[in-house]
């Protein structure tokens, strides 16, 4: 961070780049079925690198541009506590470990080319993984919500039922709703 | 495009990567377009499978392409493939971030950066709820739903234990 960082985020420690590669070493292989909720429990709730805000903030920035959100998200993270070298870092971390559990999978699976075992397993998985984020929604959702009600709520109800409910493709309804979400948080600053 | 499959995998990946937004699921759909039914590199039932490998996988669910490229091209395939996929993005995410972290005091990206965060939500949330709809399709499988939301909510307890009760349970059929 530059020398002219908030003051909300001086109290958080600054990690090491040995500690960042752990770290992101250690949420990618626990992130079963996604590594969001993995990331937001080593980030916020385990290092106190960030607070809960600025965890959302930097996750919305990763999520915004394109490619794999938490591949990106590791680059954000890892410049703004390291520069060049902390994203690298951070990068090598998250995809170091998978790339290597995938290859053996990947030889395995040539050799015996069976995976219906693998298909049982993973529904179990993903039934978990699913639970973990709902649990991380209700988690990101607390600062938006603890705050009075105004638009941002709002905001966050209209692009869930946009994509969940409705079944709107995510580049439109994303197209529709942030346009309207920043003008609202520029009016009401 | 050209014969060389090495060529073939780092253009097409890396056109894909920078217009996945939405992250990985998103862009399944185009990647089964491509390797399946353009380029022919696997069968539907191989990119189903590499697909269900990439999920019990863990890290990224991006690490598909790995698979895909390995699929075509051997280890200079997977490693091609990742490079490509994650490379171009992970320069635009470096240099936004820079710019952004510059910006830090300035209204525009105040209001950018706070509008971004309700949108981000409700799309998470989203991608839960549509999750929940296809893995929960009988009682038990919602309730391993139910209870990692719950420990992963309300405590600090490691839910990886739920994910290995999950996997055991599906593996012997009761899912």
């Amino acid at each position: 961070m530059s020398a002219s960082t908030a003051p909300s985020s001086s109290t958080a420690t600054r990690p090491k780049l040995s500690e960042l590669f752990r770290a992101f070493v250690i949420i990618s292989i626990s992130g079963f079925g996604g590594a969001l909720p993995w990331a937001r429990r080593m980030i916020v709730e385990q290092r106190n690198w960030m607070t809960a805000e600025e965890f959302n903030e930097a996750f919305a920035l990763s999520q915004f541009l394109p490619g794999p959100n938490v591949v990106n998200f590791s680059v954000v993270f890892g410049s703004r506590f390291g520069g060049a070298p902390g994203a690298a870092v951070a990068l090598a971390g998250l995809m170091g470990p998978p790339l290597i559990i995938v290859t053996i999978l990947a030889v395995l699976y040539a050799r015996y080319g069976d995976v219906e075992a693998l298909g049982r397993i993973l529904t179990g998985i993903t039934a978990a993984a699913t639970g973990l984020l709902i649990a991380v929604v209700a988690k990101m959702a607390t600062p938006l919500f603890r705050k009075r009600w105004d638009w941002a709520p709002l905001i966050a109800i209209a692009a869930f039922v946009g994509v969940a409910i409705m079944q709107w493709p995510l580049p439109l309804v994303f197209a529709v709703l942030a346009p309207i979400s920043v003008a609202c948080a520029w009016m009401t600053r | 495009m050209n014969d060389n499959p090495l060529i073939a995998l780092a253009g097409y990946f890396a056109l894909l990567s920078l217009f996945a937004v939405g992250g990985a699921n998103a862009a399944i759909p185009e990647m089964h377009r491509i390797a399946v039914e353009v380029m022919h590199w696997m069968s539907d039932r191989q990119f189903a499978d590499s697909f269900a490998i990439s999920q019990v996988s863990p890290g990224p669910n991006i690490i598909i392409v790995t698979l895909i490229g390995y699929h075509v091209a051997g280890l200079a395939g997977a490693a091609v493939a990742t490079a490509a996929m994650c490379g171009p993005t992970c320069v635009l995410a470096f240099l936004v971030a820079r710019t952004w972290d510059r910006f830090k005091e300035a209204r525009w990206r105040i209001a950018i950066q706070a509008g971004l965060v309700p949108v981000s939500l409700g799309l998470i949330a989203a991608s839960a709820f549509v999750l929940a709809r296809s893995a929960d399709h009988n009682i038990y499988a919602a309730a391993i739903t139910a209870i990692t939301a719950i420990v992963g909510f309300a405590t600090r307890i490691n839910p990886l234990w739920i994910f290995a009760v999950g996997g055991a349970l599906g593996l012997s059929g009761w899912l």
